[in-house]
């Protein structure tokens, strides 16, 4: 084959790929903003991708945390810096562990299974069958996850990042000798609004990505069980990549000054 | 021409990447008629009836329902149009996330706007024509067997009394008894909803019990169609072999090739 149209093909396919994305991320969102609303279905959503995360992200923060104040105590002994520990647990937490971890666990739990529910409906013809029964897809499968997805990604983090601090906390006053109230105030005194804020927006933004990639690559699933399989995989995956680049974008525009 | 078509296809193409499926399909189905499409596996007869519906877009040609051309409708338009349709999915589609109840209900709560209570009774009025009792309303879609899959398919089909309804393969995958249970059932919602109704099948014996009319799709075009008595003398070899299911005859299976 000529490589000249090899290279046209593969690009052709890229913009076709592109546009095909660009539109449907355009529909989904224009979705979520026209009616009918189906109330009932982003409440359970909610559930489904808010509560029921709640042990993972928990669980991770807790972990995150308490690493985070081992190493800072290593690395600050050094220079006789230990004292910064609280500091830099409380910061680290909320502006990047926090979101993004917790975005990323997230998307390994919530991205797979939408791909997952949303590919099977598409090739057993679920979703054709939504369409003669007068329902839009967008409205009833897409719009819900999107906006459950959106709205509890931020509170999740919230409170992964309460537990991420006190992961610290523990292990400072457990096994660093940190004196407990010295930890807190430490902790209330350096942290800031913003700093919590500007992990919530990320937040919100992973939330987006994560519904939006496990909707994506389940509603262009093909070719049955195996077809539904690599849906999976694709979300997943392209779910994470996303996530951290758009975390270094955010956080390049968030604290840029 | 006396009164017009509930549903006509003028030429319509449709391929896949290199492979043509519909190669100029011509089609019209009249008011209360009910049209059989017979046609080998692969012919290409669950993408025709896509293309009608509007899940599939023709490359070519046109799509008229009620005279109106719906070939490119989308959005509100689309929706519009699908409230004359039923449709039975080849394999029934039922949504396995709800119970058997609201699967029939679905398109008169979501669709209509019918209270859940309203709805429900319909529902199980539905269920009740296609031979299904109250304790399999309540079940799951994957607790039921295939031939139950696609009785309550039936009963979704029809839960909204539409205009048009389309049968993609209503029996296969049903012993003969319930074939022939499942092909009254056809016969008698449409006569009471008086509807139109467009089926596709490769069983003879239910085409022959619910058509009016027939045709035969081969390589992408109508090969054959006239009325249901008249399948058997049509002098057309393409149509004998199939009806007659023979091996041998101009239609030659890629299997068979040596
Ligand atoms: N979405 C699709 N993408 C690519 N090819 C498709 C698609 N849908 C159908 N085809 C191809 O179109 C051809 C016709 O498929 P179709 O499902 O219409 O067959 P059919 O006549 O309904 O057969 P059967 O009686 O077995 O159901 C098949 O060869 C299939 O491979
Ligand atoms: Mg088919």
């Amino acid at each position: 084959m000529n490589i000249f149209a090899a290279i046209g093909a593969i690009t052709l396919a890229f913009l076709a790929e592109t546009g095909r994305f660009s539109q449907f991320t355009l529909s989904a969102v224009l979705h979520c903003l026209r009616p009918p609303f189906f109330v009932g279905i982003w409440a359970r959503q909610m559930m489904s991708i808010g509560y029921y995360s709640l042990p993972v992200v928990g669980l991770t923060a807790f972990f995150t945390g308490g690493v985070l104040a081992l190493q800072i105590y290593i690395g600050g002994t050094r220079f006789n810096a230990e004292s910064i520990v609280p500091t830099i647990v409380v910061l680290g937490i909320t502006r990047e562990l926090g979101p993004v971890i917790g975005g990323l666990m997230v998307a390994g739990r919530v991205s797979a299974a939408i791909a997952a529910e949303i590919g099977t409906m598409r090739v057993t013809e679920q979703i054709d069958a939504l369409t003669t029964l007068s329902t839009n897809p967008f409205n009833y499968l897409i719009a819900p996850r999107l906006i459950a997805a959106v709205v509890t990604l931020p509170l999740l983090v919230f409170i992964g990042d309460i537990i991420g601090v006190m992961g610290g906390f523990i292990v400072s006053t457990q096994s660093l000798g940190f004196n407990p109230a010295t930890y807190i105030k430490n902790t209330a005194d350096f942290v800031e609004v913003g700093d919590v804020t500007s992990g919530l927006w990320k937040a919100a933004v992973f939330g987006f990505i994560i519904a939006l990639m496990g909707c994506y690559h389940g509603f262009h699933s093909r070719g049955g069980a195996q077809g539904v399989g690599s849906a999976t995989t694709y979300a997943v995956v392209a779910a994470s990549i996303l996530i951290l680049a758009a975390n270094y974008v955010m956080t390049s525009i968030l604290f840029s000054d | 021409m006396a009164a017009t078509p509930k549903i006509e296809l003028k030429s319509v193409h449709k391929s896949f990447g290199p492979k043509t499926v519909l190669d100029g399909v011509n089609l019209r189905v009249r008011p209360g008629e009910s049209l059989v499409v017979i046609g080998g596996s692969g012919t290409g007869k669950s993408v025709m009836l896509k293309c009608i519906l509007g899940l599939m877009y023709p490359d070519k040609g046109k799509i008229f329902i009620d005279g109106e051309d719906t070939t490119r409708i989308s959005g509100r338009a689309r929706e519009q149009a699908m409230r004359k349709f039923g449709m039975l999915f080849q394999g029934a589609a039922l949504f396995d996330s709800l119970p058997v109840w609201e699967n029939v209900a679905f398109g008169l709560i979501r669709g209509r706007k019918l209270r859940r209570g309203e709805a429900k009774d319909i529902a199980m009025d539905k269920l009740a024509k296609v031979g299904l009792s109250e304790d399999v309303a309540m079940l799951s879609p994957a607790e039921l067997s295939g031939g139950m899959q696609k009785r309550v398919g039936l009963a979704r089909a029809i839960a909204a009394d539409p205009e048009i309804i389309f049968f993609d393969e209503p029996t296969t995958g049903l012993d003969p008894i319930m074939a022939d249970v499942i092909n009254e059932l056809i016969v008698d919602s449409v006569r009471d909803l008086g509807a139109t109704t467009l089926s596709i099948t490769h069983d003879m014996a239910s085409a022959r019990k619910i058509a009016d009319h027939i045709a035969m799709l081969y390589k992408g075009h109508i090969i054959w169609s006239g009325p249901a008595e008249d399948i058997d003398q049509t002098g057309n070899e393409y149509v004998d072999q199939f009806i007659h299911g023979r091996a041998e005859g101009p239609i030659q299976m890629e299997v068979r090739r040596p």
